[in-house]
């Protein structure tokens, strides 16, 4: 998968990459593999709850970064990267809004119940 | 069927209060005198061709700017109403409920409709001429966004005589905003003209990301940008992360008024709470939008005028950075007595606190740059002096705010009232006008009256003293924001002398229009397009730009590129080698951006008033219209050749290029 | 960055602006920072449904309610639409502009099945008494899954816009950075559909 973006960019003058039939299907396949993996986990119980939670968001979160790299190209084009920092930085305060609004939000009940 | 009529129109028009018919009369008068005059003069020809569809950034950036004044006027009388409620809470100048409206739309107006437009005007006008850019990345886009902050901001005003205006606060906490405690259409207009504003306020931010990456001259690196392009770059990634979560949070709560959804309601398993948190996840973010382009105009003043290199350049974008994604992670204190416990508490009074160190690097940066300069005080470095010590008592009063256990003292009293309008006045109100009047003959190519300029800054400067340090007083005496009769005599005193303060700043206003109104009337020119012997690139083209900007893009090699080149012609070494002059590319005027938001408009308008068949039509209007837009794209650009660029360079600059 | 040295063939002009600001490479850039924004807007969605999904105010949840078959192959319509898209870039890149169209075609019939799909689902939980007013639960739920079916719906309107568009003017740089930037915009939805099937099913139903 690597070598495969490097041999291009080692060229230089190309601008966009564009990837290939081959990097699409490979991308396909491994989304539908990690797709997969926490539907049987899930349906059929297989796991502990904090276990399953696991799963589910590790391959979640695996499959997302195989569309960004198969799909959407994000390790192409030039340097510097300004759609892959933006994209980071989107996560960051992605993971912000989320997790502190479970913490704040989670600690209001707290207080609430007592 | 009369009575049908009747009933409807009472209901539909604001009625019953003096104050409001005369405003009404005001509106109806001022519209037909503009229809007259324009007619009169043959005038809307030109009104369409030049500024309703034009692209043009500079243009744009004006009228962003006349918005934002005439915004802060109408904010403005209401701040001066509030205070004259206060100092004579017996008279009942004002009705509660009257009251409340107008705490709410004076937040609103004049930070939705007065700061963010004029911080986009500035913008506008400033961050192409200054990186070498002939336009913004997306100039249609830019012009839409203009327009959808205008749909806005008319939406959001015509709730003052139709329908009634929010009363809920400026950021309409539910339950008090849902449609349980709140059934009128106020709080729709609320939602749906800072929604339609909000979303041209995002593709703003976009476009000036984009703008500050792709266009800058040849040889500008990042760090050799000028720093109030760096200050509009650290806003714009903060707008962008941040306008996301507003749109978010007036979508649930126009969920819960319209469909009757349960987001923040007290039934059906919904949580007020979870609004406060959204909307302060934005809130926060939003005052340092608007408070980084003013530390970027100080940044370019104050080496203007101490004839020096900006101090600690990189430490200067580094504090920005560092401030734009801090923002994110304090919004938490403002609601610490909400009872998310002491590690919430704790955690979000430590990041306030750090908040304020890379702030404190730029005050200190400032005063260094200042440092055995050799300073001149026009009005720009006036504003600039004068938002020093205003900033820092604002900012001293925030720290003690973000310590937690005393803010169950301070919060929602004046205390609080008097700190956020020291920051916000002292810190963003000074920024711009500074930055007004110094960017002001490039806009315009004529200067401002500097003696009234004088006059203003002194009754402005004094009456914000006046008016908000009685408000820390008497905010520690447990005055609580938010009321309209109070029944404490002790609070008496300190209540007139802050309104006395208010009006002072009112007497400065007027000040600023007759100095705007005098300096077109006498056309002062300004003909070097360098006045204050600046240091950046927008100062070497001639004032106003010409709509291409810049005839030969220079070919930048310092930071302050502009001084270093006066520098080489003083020392007559070899000066720029600008390239021949070559067609430049430009893109075409488009009447879809205003057709849009007046669409955008329309739906707004309709889901107010719960008409669907008002907000259909406009919300297939919006969709035409980007699908015009779609298909036409490739058409709408044109070149001007070059004997029409030397015609008119050789016009404004009297024939030496 | 911006002055890169080869010009594409399909590039019109040389000699606008400086001459080094590339049209297209503005467009994809705006366009990426475009999805990052979309990219916070669901946060703030997520966000809101995970801590208002203790707020079923004693009515039924999507555990007892949700129709995973139904939902399993919307996950795999929407996937395999995302892999088509790609091959109609892939089509794009060399010049073929009938495999470029039928991949297209497809990936909107698959979207489309997608959304018929959705809204099945949802008539099904609106039979059951989920609606948007049943609970804060519900409320979140149809928001946040809803908002990303507006999204897909109108990736399929904009999407028949730039086939109208080649069919008229061929392909040119100008076109060719629609079926780009679209082409994005679909993997992205594809994205976020994995995680709506993650926190909004997967962890609903187990």
């Amino acid at each position: 998968m690597a070598d495969h973006n490097n041999t291009h960019n080692s060229h230089g003058g190309e601008r966009h990459e564009h990837g290939s039939v081959k990097s699409y299907v490979i991308g396909y396949i491994i989304s539908i593999i990690l797709t997969i993996i926490p539907l049987v986990v899930v349906m059929n119980d297989m796991m502990g709850r904090t276990a399953t939670i696991a799963v589910i968001m590790v391959t979640a979160t695996l499959q997302f970064l195989v569309q960004l790299v198969f799909f959407m190209h994000i390790r192409d084009g030039e340097q510097p990267r300004w759609n892959a920092i933006t994209l980071v930085f989107g996560i960051l305060i992605l993971l912000t809004i989320v997790i502190g609004s479970i913490w704040i939000m989670g600690n209001n009940q707290i207080g609430m119940r007592m | 069927m009369l009575d049908n009529i009747k009933e409807f129109a009472s209901e539909f028009f604001v009625t019953g209060d003096p104050l409001i018919y005369g405003a009404d009369a005001s509106i109806v008068l001022a519209t037909l005198g503009i229809v007259f005059v324009l007619t009169y003069f043959k005038k809307w020809g030109w009104l369409w061709r030049n500024w309703i569809t034009t692209v043009d950034h500079k243009k744009i950036g004006i009228m962003y700017i006349l918005a934002a004044i005439l915004m802060l006027f109408r904010g403005g009388v209401d701040a001066v109403m509030m205070r004259t409620q206060l100092a004579f809470p017996d008279l009942n100048f004002l009705e509660p409920e009257h009251y409340n409206q107008i705490f709410t739309t004076h937040g609103v107006v004049m930070i939705f409709f007065m700061a963010m437009p004029l911080m986009f005007g500035l913008f506008n006008i400033v961050v192409p001429l200054q990186i070498g850019a002939r336009d913004v990345a997306f100039p249609y886009l830019n012009s839409l966004s203009f327009w959808l902050f205008f749909a806005g901001a008319m939406l959001f005003n015509l709730s003052f005589v139709i329908g009634g205006s929010p009363d809920a606060g400026w950021l309409a906490y539910p339950p008090l905003s849902g449609s349980q405690f709140n059934p009128g259409v106020g709080m729709n207009f609320y939602i749906w003209g800072i929604q339609i504003s909000g979303i041209g306020s995002l593709a703003s931010g976009i476009n000036f990301i984009v703008t500050i990456l792709k266009m800058r001259a040849p040889g500008m690196t990042m760090m050799k940008m000028p720093m109030f392009t760096w200050s509009v770059f650290a806003a714009s990634t903060t707008i962008i992360f941040a306008f996301p979560i507003l749109t978010i949070t007036l979508l649930l709560l126009f969920m819960d008024r319209f469909f009757g959804a349960h987001f923040f309601t007290l039934d059906g398993g919904g949580n007020p709470m979870m609004y406060i948190n959204l909307i302060w996840m934005w809130g926060h973010p939003e005052v340092y939008i608007v408070v980084l382009p003013a530390f970027g105009v100080f940044s370019e003043t104050v080496a203007t005028f101490a004839r020096k290199r900006l101090f600690g350049y990189a430490s200067m974008v580094f504090a920005m950075v560092i401030i734009s994604i801090i923002s994110f992670f304090t919004w938490a204190h403002h609601f610490f007595t909400m009872g998310s416990g002491a590690n919430v508490n704790a955690f979000f009074a430590v990041t306030t606190m750090i908040i304020a160190i890379p702030t404190g690097v730029k005050i200190f940066n400032w005063l260094f740059t200042m440092y055995k300069g050799r300073i001149t005080f026009p009005t720009p470095m006036m504003w600039t002096i004068a938002f020093i010590p205003a900033f820092v008592v604002g900012g001293m009063t925030g720290v003690m705010l973000s310590v937690a256990p005393a803010d169950f003292q301070f919060h929602n009293s004046y205390f609080l009232i008097a700190h956020f309008h020291q920051v916000l006045i002292g810190g963003v109100v000074f920024g711009y006008f500074a930055g007004l009047y110094y960017w002001w003959p490039k806009m315009f190519g004529f200067k401002l009256n500097e003696y009234l300029g004088k006059w203003a800054f002194w009754f402005w400067n004094i009456g914000f003293y006046v008016c908000f340090m009685p408000q820390y007083l008497v905010g520690l005496d447990g005055m609580t924001r938010r009321i309209s009769v109070f029944s404490d005599p002790n609070w008496t005193g300190l209540n007139v002398v802050s309104t006395i303060g208010a009006y002072l700043m009112g007497i400065a206003f007027l000040f600023q229009v007759a100095q705007i109104g005098y300096s077109i009337f006498r056309h002062e020119k300004d003909t070097t397009g360098d006045i204050w012997d600046a240091r950046t690139l927008e100062f070497s083209i001639p004032s106003p730009a010409p709509e291409y900007n810049f005839a030969v893009i220079p070919q930048v090699h310092s930071r302050d590129e502009w001084w270093e080149e006066k520098e080489r012609r003083r020392r007559g070494e070899k000066p720029w080698q600008l390239g021949p002059i070559e067609p430049i590319h430009m893109p075409k005027n488009s009447a879809i951006p205003a057709i849009m938001a007046a669409c955008w408009f329309v739906l707004g308008f309709g889901l107010v008033f719960h008409w669907l068949w008002m907000a259909i039509p406009g919300l297939i209007g919006v969709f035409i219209c980007l699908y015009a837009r779609s298909f036409s794209a490739h058409k709408a650009e044109y070149y001007i050749p070059v004997e029409e660029i030397e015609r008119t360079e050789a016009t404004l600059r009297g024939g030496a290029v | 960055m911006a002055q890169s040295p080869a010009h594409g063939t399909d590039h019109h002009d040389h000699h606008h602006a400086a001459g080094h600001h590339d049209p297209q490479d503005i467009k994809l850039l705006g366009f990426w920072i475009f999805l990052v924004t979309d990219v916070i807007l669901f946060a703030t969605l997520f966000a809101t449904f995970i801590v208002l999904r203790g707020g079923t105010d004693g009515f039924e949840t999507g555990a007892e309610l949700f129709n995973m078959t139904g939902v399993i192959a919307e996950t795999f319509l929407l996937l395999t639409s995302s892999f088509t898209s790609g091959l109609a870039v892939l089509a794009m890149h060399q010049n073929k502009v009938k495999p470029m169209i039928t991949w297209l075609v497809v990936t909107g019939l698959l979207g489309a099945g997608f959304l018929a799909l959705e809204l099945i689902e949802f008539v099904e939980l609106v039979h059951e008494g989920a609606t948007l007013q049943t609970s804060a639960y519900w409320s979140s739920f149809f928001t946040l899954v809803g908002t990303h079916g507006v999204h897909v719906t109108i990736g399929i309107g904009w999407m028949i816009s730039i086939i109208i568009q080649i069919l008229r003017r061929g392909l040119n740089s100008d076109t060719k950075g629609k079926v780009t930037v679209f082409s994005l915009y679909w993997h992205f939805l594809d994205a976020v559909w994995i995680f709506l099937l993650s926190i909004v099913y997967l962890m609903e139903v187990m």
